[in-house]
């Protein structure tokens, strides 16, 4: 096996993954073989495509696998997560088309659009065939009843049942993955795993909405500590009604559909900016998503983030710039509770040059600018700039508060030597979720630091990090380049035009991130 | 490392024993094989010749202690336990005798026994199994019930049968299932508690024991012949031992364990697969 490869096929699961992607990818033929059995094309199919992450034998150990978390699946053992069927049992042929045809949303694993139905069945018969159970089995789909509808009172009502069996012991309370038994859960091969956040569904291995999530319950996710719920409704301790509304109640704790992902993060005026990070005042500010993958491209990388995405939200009155952002990350690190769970990342995951620390670690958040407003579209190099171009930050740390800095290259940030420009935050961490809001005058005077004009697209990327699973030094999440736009008070003009000329001379590198990030993200979502 | 040839081979043993006669699976749920079952004839085991093999298993040199478990959390189940509070129970040595080894006849039966309709129980009882070690037949219904108010999930990892993993969120709640395949050791777990570990041993026949606190065991009614018997313990690893039982004879036999084996102790379960680097 070629040196690079391990490498080659994790940057491809980290970045390429993307449906996009592999529709461009040039279609695999083994024409030839058509009078071969399936099993046999199927075979063919497997070495191309899948190999290289489930192993030669299948056994989920290809060579990039330890990149990964979770790690492929070992289609010997056979302990399926989607599936139609009792919790044990094997997946039917439609379950693992529909993985084919999906992927495993925030995992590693793709869906595959560029195989044909035929060739999907062909792959399918060979990884079935990798595993004795399947001759002795045949599975049998669960019988479900009717969803009833959902709506608030059903919402409302699932939530009860959500406290009554409990889930929030692995998903936490309001259900962002943060539950108390969530920093000791392993799979099956003994390896950290994540409770999945649940209000961000479309990370959802088996899909989004209601009647996919009532399925999970009712099957559990084999080799998860997901449990079934199926002998549960048996013994009558829920009713079918019961496990529909919890569906509906999961289903409204994230958004419909996946979020959009806009260019620009446009920073309202208002008279009056909101407070710290619980003033009501934000709810009324409109919140952009900004989709994070793992830091690939410099050692030491990070395949399996812990965060994969900020809210962001701002207003200015003319004089000053607040900015909320809001992520989920299920330990506010340094966190005792969670010093068993990096210990563990930190004997799971690859360590690429640098070993994962063990010591305690704080969380971090760094917004990168440009040190100066840009002509055009030109701007630092992403991973904090270069020595040609460096970038102005804001570095914020869970136990210390946010410092003005300058950096010249990841891990090669230096704190501005004065007062800065009175950059101040405060910070929150509740129930697995960080939100912090900075506050800075848009003017400065200090050197290297940015000043905040009106109606200037403002070039801004965020990278954030979770001590708790030993990200620290370059390890942790990372934005591509957006922009902060403030609203000018009075001409409207002033402020589209700049926005509407970067628009369309606008970068797809956005597009990459967002979509490599949607098949990509795998820390144990799931 | 997964030994896929005798996986297979011991996946190919069990379809021959499933094909003639036995049926039913782990997981799957399935009942209907029970009444088939009844019908079919248990051996007939003479009790004039028949035999037994029984002894201790002795312990020698400092045993790991107890750890205590932190049930902080759970404050239901740590009332449940004296002052010393809770403890594990991965190694419990009473006077230089080992408890907890499962111990079981491993060859030198070419009989096939039916599985017995009475369930074995698998209680969980201020967040610790009961018990610990837990013996059955294939296809004999293993009963799950949970005696604590509070949600336990009952994931069963095993390598040749198909595991499940099912939540009992409330007291009182009872669940059976069972396991096709003969195999040693299947562990149990559950992960909103992760102290608590159960190991199950499904064999297809009848001898088989696990040592109690003294480190007794005994496995009754053999029928006179050459056998080979293991003993098996969680952290210090498997021994065998040739034992001939004569006609109406009570054998004894005493497997030893010392503080060292858990060095280099080979542990068969589950076989979880190691991945490469
Ligand atoms: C980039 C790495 C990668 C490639 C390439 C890949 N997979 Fe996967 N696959 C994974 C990972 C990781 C998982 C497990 C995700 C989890 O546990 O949530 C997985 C899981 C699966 C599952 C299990 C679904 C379930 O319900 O449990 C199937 C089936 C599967 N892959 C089939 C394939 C096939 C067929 C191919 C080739 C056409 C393929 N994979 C290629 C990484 C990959
Ligand atoms: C013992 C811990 C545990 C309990 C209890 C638990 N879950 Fe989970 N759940 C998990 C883990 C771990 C995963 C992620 C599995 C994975 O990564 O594939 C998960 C995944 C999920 C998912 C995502 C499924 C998907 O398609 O990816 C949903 C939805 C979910 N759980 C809901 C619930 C609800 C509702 C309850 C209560 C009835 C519950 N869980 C109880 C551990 C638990």
């Amino acid at each position: 096996m070629g040196l690079q490869t391990p490498w080659l096929i994790a940057v491809l699961a980290a970045l390429l993954a993307s449906r996009r992607c592999w529709l461009v990818m040039p279609a695999l033929l083994v024409a030839g073989q058509a009078a071969a059995q399936d099993v046999e094309r199927g075979e063919a199919i497997y070495r191309t495509w899948c190999q290289d992450c489930h192993g030669e034998d299948g056994k989920g150990d290809g060579p990039a696998a330890d990149r990964m978390l979770p790690r492929p699946r070992d289609f010997v053992a056979a302990r399926y997560q989607i599936r139609t069927t009792a919790s044990g049992a094997l997946p039917t042929d439609d379950d693992l088309m529909r993985v084919m045809g999906e992927g495993l949303p925030g995992t590693a694993m793709p869906g595959w659009p560029n195989l044909s139905d035929d060739e999907k069945r062909d792959v399918i018969a060979y990884i079935k065939s990798l595993s004795p159970f399947f001759e002795r089995e045949t599975p049998e789909t669960l019988q479900r009843s009717v969803d009833p509808g959902g709506g608030p009172e059903a919402a409302t009502a699932g939530r009860e049942i959500f406290e009554r069996l409990e889930c929030d012991r692995c998903h936490g309370r309001l259900g962002r993955g943060d539950g108390s038994s969530a920093a000791s859960l392993e799979d099956w091969r003994d390896l950290p795993i994540r409770a999945t956040d649940l209000t961000e569904p479309w990370l959802f291995n088996g899909g989004m909405g209601a009647d996919a999530i009532h399925t999970r319950f009712l099957t559990g996710l084999d080799g998860t500590p997901m449990p079934s719920n199926q002998d549960a409704l048996e013994a009558g301790i829920v009713t079918e009604q019961d496990l529909w509304h919890l569906a509906h109640y999961v289903a409204s704790l994230g958004p419909e559909r996946e979020p959009d992902v806009e260019e620009v993060v446009r920073i309202e005026r208002r008279e009056t900016l909101p407070g710290g990070p619980d003033d009501e005042a934000w709810e009324s500010v409109r919140a952009f998503y900004v989709p994070l993958i793992g830091q690939i491209v410099e050692a030491p990388r990070q395949f399996s983030p812990t965060v994969d995405g900020v809210w962001a939200q701002g207003v200015h009155n003319g004089s000053e710039l607040a900015l909320r952002i809001v992520w989920d990350d299920p330990s506010n690190s340094p966190d005792p509770e969670w010093q068993e769970w990096q210990d563990r990342i930190a004997a799971t995951l690859y360590a690429d040059e640098v070993e994962i620390p063990t010591d305690p670690l704080p969380d971090l958040l760094f917004l990168q600018f440009p040190s100066e407003v840009p002509e055009g579209r030109e701007r630092p190099y992403f991973l904090m700039g270069d020595g040609r171009d460096p970038v102005y930050l804001w570095l914020w740390h869970s136990r210390r508060g946010a410092v003005e800095a300058r950096a010249a290259g990841l891990g090669a940030a230096e704190a501005l030597d004065s007062a800065g420009s009175g950059l101040a935050a405060s910070a929150k961490w509740e129930a697995g979720q960080w939100r912090v809001v900075f506050r800075r005058p848009l003017a400065t005077e200090e050197d290297g630091a940015l000043g905040f004009a009106e109606g200037v697209p403002i070039p801004v990327a965020f990278f954030a990090s979770d001590g708790s699973s030993g990200e620290t030094g370059g390890r942790g999440a990372i934005s591509s380049w957006y922009y902060v736009v403030l609203q000018p008070p009075t001409s409207r003009a002033a402020f589209v035009a700049p926005l509407i000329a970067m628009l369309v001379t606008g970068g797809l590198g956005m597009f990459a991130v967002r979509r490599a990030q949607r098949s990509v993200h795998s820390e144990g979502r799931g | 490392m997964f030994d896929k040839t005798r996986t297979w081979a011991t996946v190919a043993v069990a379809c021959l024993a499933w094909a003639c006669g036995g049926g039913g699976d782990a997981g799957a749920g399935g009942e209907a094989p029970a009444v088939e079952e009844a019908a079919e004839a248990a051996p007939i085991i003479d009790p004039a010749t028949a035999g037994t093999i029984a002894g201790v298993i002795a312990f020698k040199g400092e045993a790991a202690a107890p750890q205590a478990i932190d049930m902080s959390e759970e404050p239901d189940c740590a009332d449940g336990y004296g002052s010393e509070g809770p403890l594990t129970q991965s190694v419990v040595v009473n006077d230089g005798r080992l408890a907890n080894v499962f111990v079981y006849v491993k060859e030198g039966l070419d009989l096939t026994f039916p599985a017995p309709p009475d369930p074995v129980l698998l209680n969980q009882e201020n967040c610790r199994y009961h018990p610990h070690i837990v013996g059955l037949q294939v296809d004999q219904p293993l009963q799950i019930s949970n005696s604590d108010p509070l949600l336990h999930n009952i994931n069963t990892q095993p390598s040749l049968n198909r595991g499940f993993n099912i939540s009992q969120p409330q007291a009182g709640m009872e669940t059976t299932r069972d396991f096709g395949v003969p195999e040693v050791m299947i562990p149990v777990k559950c992960d909103v508690h992760g102290w608590m570990r159960a190991y199950i041993g499904v064999l297809d026949h009848p001898y088989f024991a696990v040592s109690a606190a003294d480190g007794s065991f005994s496995m009754p009614k053999l029928p006179p012949g050459g056998y080979v018997v293991e003993a098996w313990h969680e952290l210090y690893g498997v021994q065998t031992m040739d034992v001939v039982v004569g006609e109406g004879e009570t054998v004894e036999v005493s497997f030893t364990y010392d503080a060292g084996m858990a060095e280099n102790a080979e542990v068969p379960l589950g076989e979880p697969l190691v991945l490469g680097h």
